[in-house]
């Protein structure tokens, strides 16, 4: 089962450079846990003690996972993963 | 150093100024390797704060997978502070997620609003580490070479720049 996942730039350190990447699993869980496997060190980017970050985005099929499970949002063959740190800041 | 031309230099400022008190925040995009800022996209800050800005997270995919079919990247990433210097805050170096990108800072504070002098500065943000840099304010680019005519020198003394910008 292939899922394409769309790395941002700040992330392509772990990918040698590569935009997109295969891998799989059958919710957003497994699929951390294959990235991770083949891309060490990514996973910490991505999670929190378990959780997603809060300034990181993940999308399935252009739907951002807070809205659809989190972490447990299903995958299947051909979906679409796409990660994009959020854009944000201030004076605060 | 960050080169921009003139327009987009104006409509950072105009969006910062309409969006004062709340931070105004949005993009530059140009093509990929061009390190040219052609394509202004302003953006709602989804905090709606004076003291913090975030990009809406459908917006933010919209505008990804958008740069992404016209081979762009998002050159300048702006917002404004609107209390406090234009300088980046400790906040903006930790989410600071774009390596690549010039990250320009328009301060409102103490009237900049409505038409008093405002700071405009440049940053490269990598790694944690911020580095300001020069900002050259051009008419247009010239597209042929990739290089920028400088403006005449009478034209930069506007009241919404420093002379030294």
């Amino acid at each position: 089962m292939a899922i394409e996942v769309r790395v941002p730039t700040i992330l392509r350190t772990y990918t040698d450079g590569e935009k997109k990447v295969s891998a799989t699993g059958d919710s957003v869980s497994a699929l951390i846990e294959d990235l991770e496997a083949n891309h060490a060190g990514i996973k910490d980017r991505l999670l929190e003690d378990g959780q997603p970050r809060r300034f990181v985005n993940i999308y399935v099929n252009d739907e951002d996972i807070r809205f659809s499970g989190g972490l447990e949002t299903p995958l299947s063959d051909g979906d679409i993963v796409v990660i994009l740190p959020a854009v944000a800041g201030g004076a605060r | 150093m960050l080169t921009i031309d003139q327009a987009t230099y104006d409509a950072i400022i105009a969006h910062a100024r309409r969006d004062h008190p709340d931070e105004a925040c949005g993009v530059v995009a140009g093509a990929v390797g061009s390190d040219l800022p052609t394509r202004f996209v302003p953006m709602v800050n989804a905090a709606m704060s004076p003291t913090f800005y975030e990009f809406d997270s459908t917006d933010l995919l919209r505008l990804y997978q958008e740069m992404d079919d016209r081979d762009e990247e998002p050159v300048i990433v702006y917002h404004s502070h609107t209390a406090t210097e234009a300088y980046p805050s400790r906040t903006d170096v930790n989410l600071a997620g774009e390596p690549g990108a010039h990250y320009v800072l328009v301060s409102t504070r103490d009237g900049a609003h409505e038409g008093g002098p405002l700071e405009f500065r440049s940053y490269r943000i990598v790694d944690g580490e911020v580095t300001e840099e020069e900002v050259r304010v051009v008419e247009r680019y010239d597209q042929s070479t990739g290089a920028s005519a400088p403006q005449s020198p009478n034209t930069l003394t506007t009241n919404d720049q420093e002379a030294d910008v």
